[in-house]
């Protein structure tokens, strides 16, 4: 049988769309995640548990379920899907702006689950000092407890982009499998190897597996090196 | 003149209750581990609330549970040596000791920003640590942590100045150097000062004034 050869553009469209979707969930993900953090490790709200569940939940729950949530909240009958619609005329679902909703509700939990832990591993001496020397507590948290969790919150947006371009489950109920709008790295692969595109199949996974490695390689290196010591 | 304070707090085993006037002079708070005295000096600092009480610097009411007043520990402008110095580790000697001026409270005796700068080269200078300026905490010895974390305490001329058992993480050898060193550094201040210590030897050496502190109870003055 010939080969048939590949298609470069089939093959990179998903690359530059998984990194462009995982770079925005980022940045998004990282936004709410560290406000939350704040907000419930640093002030007093209440139902802070309940607040908490819902923040874990799409890390617990299977991403086809949050991918069925997300489709009928943003969808074009959904209450924000239709305001959207309605308002501005833009329509999420099957779009690029479907796959960074999904990535980036499916990877918060993990920028949210760092950035807690690094805020309550900050020696509270430090924040305390900061306050005797006239610092209220949103200047303490800039000063002093965010700078101090600079490894929590780092490893927190390496581990919040690699779950973003690896999302797979929500992003194809929400934003489908389109070539060229919608397809990422995870539903090419899936899609090259239900079509017997074994070759695209391995380049991609390539691609994913050695940045992967070299993500979290370069971040255990960097952690190494970052250490501030005690006092 | 000086720091007036009377503060009762339910601690898990007993109650903290004492009733102290002071000068601008230098209290010593002595008393074994767990007896109230760290207490104190959070509850003249505002990071803990009596359950009732007055304290009082020169007439200013930083706490009155009767007349429910109770001043943030960022406006009560003190100074406060932390047992372990807290110098903050993301920041080089010089920024740690800047680091109050740079909140608004640090202007509002009037002094413009030059001065103050002017004024926290001099402290440093003073204290000797101005070689260290651009080194972190990480890196320089107890002793001159000690005298950072003194230096970041002073500059912002603080109203009271609140000392946590600020000898104890010295070792031997340097703590007698640093005891010769506060001699001289005390007479400075001219505030109300107070100095908690479980070491006899730096009531002796320091104290313009002593307490004794068991179970919360003043049993010695």
């Amino acid at each position: 049988m010939r080969r048939r050869p590949l298609n470069h553009k089939i093959m990179f469209e998903p690359v530059i769309l998984s990194l462009k979707v995982a770079t925005i969930a980022t940045i998004i993900a990282f936004i709410f995640g560290v406000f939350f953090a704040y907000l419930l490790t640093k002030k007093n709200i209440p139902g802070k548990n309940i607040w908490e569940t819902i923040l874990i939940l799409p890390m617990i729950l299977p991403p086809s379920i949050v991918g069925y949530l997300l489709l009928k909240v943003f969808g074009r009958r959904g209450p924000i899907g239709a305001f959207l619609l309605d308002t501005f005329g833009i329509q999420v679902v099957f779009t690029w702006i479907a796959c960074v909703i999904a990535a980036s509700i499916v990877a918060l939990p993990l920028m949210y689950q760092n950035a807690k832990g690094a805020f309550q591993s900050v020696d509270k001496t430090y924040e305390l000092a900061a306050r005797t020397l006239g610092s209220g507590s949103f200047k303490v948290f800039r000063t002093v407890t965010f700078p101090l969790s600079g490894p929590g919150i780092v490893s927190g947006i390496v581990l919040t982009f690699a779950r973003a371009l690896g999302e797979f489950g929500a992003t194809l109920m929400l934003a489908g499998n389109i070539p060229g709008k919608t397809q990422t790295i995870p539903t090419s692969i899936y899609y090259a190897v239900v079509t017997g595109k074994d070759e695209q199949a391995n380049i991609l996974v390539t691609i994913m597996v050695l940045f992967s490695f070299a993500l979290v390689f370069g971040l255990n290196m960097w952690l190494k090196k970052k250490n501030y010591g005690g006092n | 003149m000086g720091l007036d304070f009377r503060i009762k707090k339910q601690l898990n085993y007993f109650e903290l209750d004492v009733d102290v006037s002071i000068g601008n002079e230098l209290l010593v708070i002595e008393g074994p581990s767990g007896a109230g005295k760290t207490t104190i000096l959070n509850c003249l600092a505002g990071l803990v609330i009596p359950d009732s009480g007055h304290i009082a610097i020169d007439d200013r009411v930083l706490f009155d549970s009767e007349q429910r007043i109770n001043i943030h520990v960022e406006k009560r402008h003190i100074g406060y040596l932390f047992q372990s110095y807290a110098l903050f580790p993301n920041m080089t000697v010089r920024n740690n000791v800047l680091y109050g001026l740079r909140s608004k409270r640090g202007f509002r005796r009037g002094s413009s920003r030059k001065a103050m700068l002017e004024y926290a080269d001099y402290t440093m200078e003073t204290l000797g640590i101005s070689h260290l300026s651009d080194k972190r905490p990480t890196h320089i010895s107890g002793g001159e942590k000690q005298r950072v974390a003194l230096a970041r305490a002073m500059v912002t001329r603080p109203a009271l100045m609140l000392l946590d058992e600020p000898f104890s993480a010295l070792d031997e050898n340097t703590k007698d150097m640093v005891y010769d060193e506060f001699m001289s550094f005390k007479d400075t201040l001219k505030i109300p000062t107070v100095l908690i210590t479980h070491n006899h030897k730096e009531t002796e050496l320091f104290a313009d004034k002593n307490i004794k502190l068991k179970e919360g109870r003043i049993i010695q003055k």
